[in-house]
């Protein structure tokens, strides 16, 4: 028999709210391109991205701590796909521990070749020191910076 | 005995395809339930509570589907529950269920769900919107380069090449052809897997699972009830569900808890249900694992959190001597695992229905020979979400 289908798009608007640690995080970010964490008083642990409180100890974190600009490579992939709604590839991204820091901070790599993900792979290994790099016009969001190697 | 055991009486499994054009969202469901009562030679009356198995709306697109699915499961004047831990659903609705009966609350309880992941184009679009608005949502995170982040910290620590990738996948295909209700069935060489194009490096093509559609349903009761209507049964002896930080971050950097290349909450949880099934070494003590890995590199860290081998990383050279085949000494996935078939909501479910399936000798063409003990398991969330069972015939 003809079997039929329906085909369905869901657009859907938020407008979140960030929050104050966040909303700090942000602002030094576009206004003064700089970079802050959260440390715990108890650990000594600075979370970055900055958290208002410790999943560890579940106590507040006390102080406002400027970490990077440099930092070493923790995880990296390069995306080869297009999916839906998502930048079109290659994009290489992953997750860089900045100085001072104690956590990862996810942003993307920039400057790399990614004709080959295994010569790539070489240049971004663990480890690797990289240093942010700020845009021009910054708005207050994780695209204002990216990551190069030094 | 102690006459308050929880048993499987009852499995019912669609055969998993892409689409299923044929099958309504409640229609799925159906062909799961219908199988699994028959199984349980039980009256619908003598269903107690529903535990309802669905992840993500989004990738059936119907806002709360349980809402459509209380009449595919009978659910009607019942107690009735929805889970949704993402992809560990299946097995976290089956843990409720043990729960509810272990608690004493019920005697029967049924779980079941479907999904249709074949109908929903942007599957990765929906994934990304498991990450936090505030931080991360602005970056393209998928649960695919979330685990090709892991397979890299992997390859570091432990020396996996992609070539390793490729050996579980070639595996778990073997395997799955086998199994008639599998969505990739298709046997496929190392040269093929590597030849795959790359989607988020080092995780090509032929690492990734399917998007499945499909359902599965499972009938658990308490030992005194199967005892009294003399039911066959197999027995869920260990089981237990342990969650990790939240943030990809934290599993990365000075000295991490949870180790983004490893599958630390997964092990705890493991650990957890060996302790309450009194397995003391799990390498010699189970005969067959069912263990949730969607992408190949990420079987390695399951059996390692499984303590299967010795230390982490092992699990690479016990795979490459065929320590972990259809024949092999414990083989793992025997079904071709959720590596071959992934309906999100229910894959989980499959991996202890399989295992069930397993140690009570039904699994068909790729049954395990002589296995008694089984262990599930099952992943959810940002790989942050964890459940275990041990079932033993």
């Amino acid at each position: 028999m003809e079997l039929l289908g329906r085909q369905e798009v869901w657009n859907i608007t938020y407008d979140h709210a960030l929050g104050e640690t966040a909303s700090y995080f942000f602002t030094q970010i576009r206004d003064h391109r700089k970079i802050f964490g959260r440390r715990c008083a108890k650990t000594n642990r600075v979370l970055v991205p900055p958290r208002a409180f410790s999943d560890e100890t579940l106590l507040p974190t006390t102080e406002w701590v400027e970490v990077g600009p440099g930092g070493r490579i923790e995880a990296f992939t390069f995306v080869y796909e297009q999916f839906n709604n998502l930048p079109p590839p290659p994009y290489s991204f992953g997750y860089v521990l900045l100085d001072g820091a104690d956590t990862a901070l996810g942003g993307y790599f920039k400057g790399v070749d990614l004709t080959n993900p295994r010569e790539a792979a070489e240049k971004l290994a663990i480890s690797t020191r990289v240093v942010t790099k700020f845009a021009e016009q910054r708005k207050g969001d994780v695209l204002d910076f990216w990551f190069e190697v030094e | 005995m102690s006459g308050d055991r929880v048993g499987i009486i009852g499995i019912g499994q669609s055969n998993f395809r892409s689409r299923r054009d044929d099958a309504s969202y409640p229609d799925l469901v159906r062909e799961a339930v219908v199988p699994a009562m028959l199984d349980a030679k039980l009256d619908f009356d003598a269903i107690d509570a529903v535990v309802y198995s669905l992840s993500p709306d989004a990738m059936v697109g119907i806002g709360n589907a349980e809402r459509l699915g209380v009449d595919a499961v009978g659910g009607r004047n019942k107690r009735f529950l929805r889970i949704n831990t993402g992809g560990a659903t299946g097995i976290s609705s089956v843990t409720a269920a043990y729960y509810h009966i272990a608690s004493g609350v019920c005697d029967v309880v049924l779980t079941a769900g479907a999904d249709k992941v074949g109908e929903c184009g942007d599957s990765q679009t929906v994934l990304n919107k498991i990450w936090d608005p505030t931080y991360e949502r602005a970056l393209p995170l998928g649960t695919i380069n979330m685990l090709a982040m892991s397979a890299v910290r992997y390859m570091r620590r432990y020396g996996m090449t992609e070539e390793d990738m490729a050996y579980i996948a070639v595996k778990n295909r073997r395997q799955a052809s086998l199994n008639l209700r599998a969505h990739l069935r298709k046997v496929v060489t190392i040269e093929e897997v590597m030849e795959s194009r790359v989607i988020s490096w080092p995780i090509k093509l032929m690492d990734c699972c399917p998007q499945s559609s499909g359902g599965a349903a499972m009938v658990l009761a308490s030992e005194r009830f199967i005892r009294d209507n003399k039911l066959d049964a197999v027995w869920i002896t260990g089981v237990a569900c342990r969650a990790e930080t939240y943030w990809m971050g934290d599993r990365m950097g000075n000295n991490p808890t949870a180790e983004h290349a490893d599958a630390y909450a997964l092990g705890r949880s493991f650990e957890q249900s060996y302790r309450m099934a009194g397995i003391t070494d799990p390498a010699n003590q189970v005969h067959i694992a069912e263990l949730y890995a969607p992408f190949s590199n990420t079987e390695y860290h399951a059996i390692d959190a499984a303590r299967l081998v010795g230390k982490p990383g092992d699990s690479i050279q016990r795979t490459r001597d065929g320590e972990f085949e259809l024949g092999g000494r414990l083989p793992v996935n025997p079904s071709g695992g959720t590596l071959c078939t992934n309906a999100i909501a229910v894959t989980a479910m499959a991996r202890v229905a399989e295992t069930a399936l397993q140690v009570w000798g039904r699994a068909g063409a790729h049954q395990v020979d002589g296995a008694r003990v089984g262990i599930a398991s099952g992943n959810g969330g940002d790989h942050q979400i964890f459940g275990t069972m041990v079932i033993e015939a």
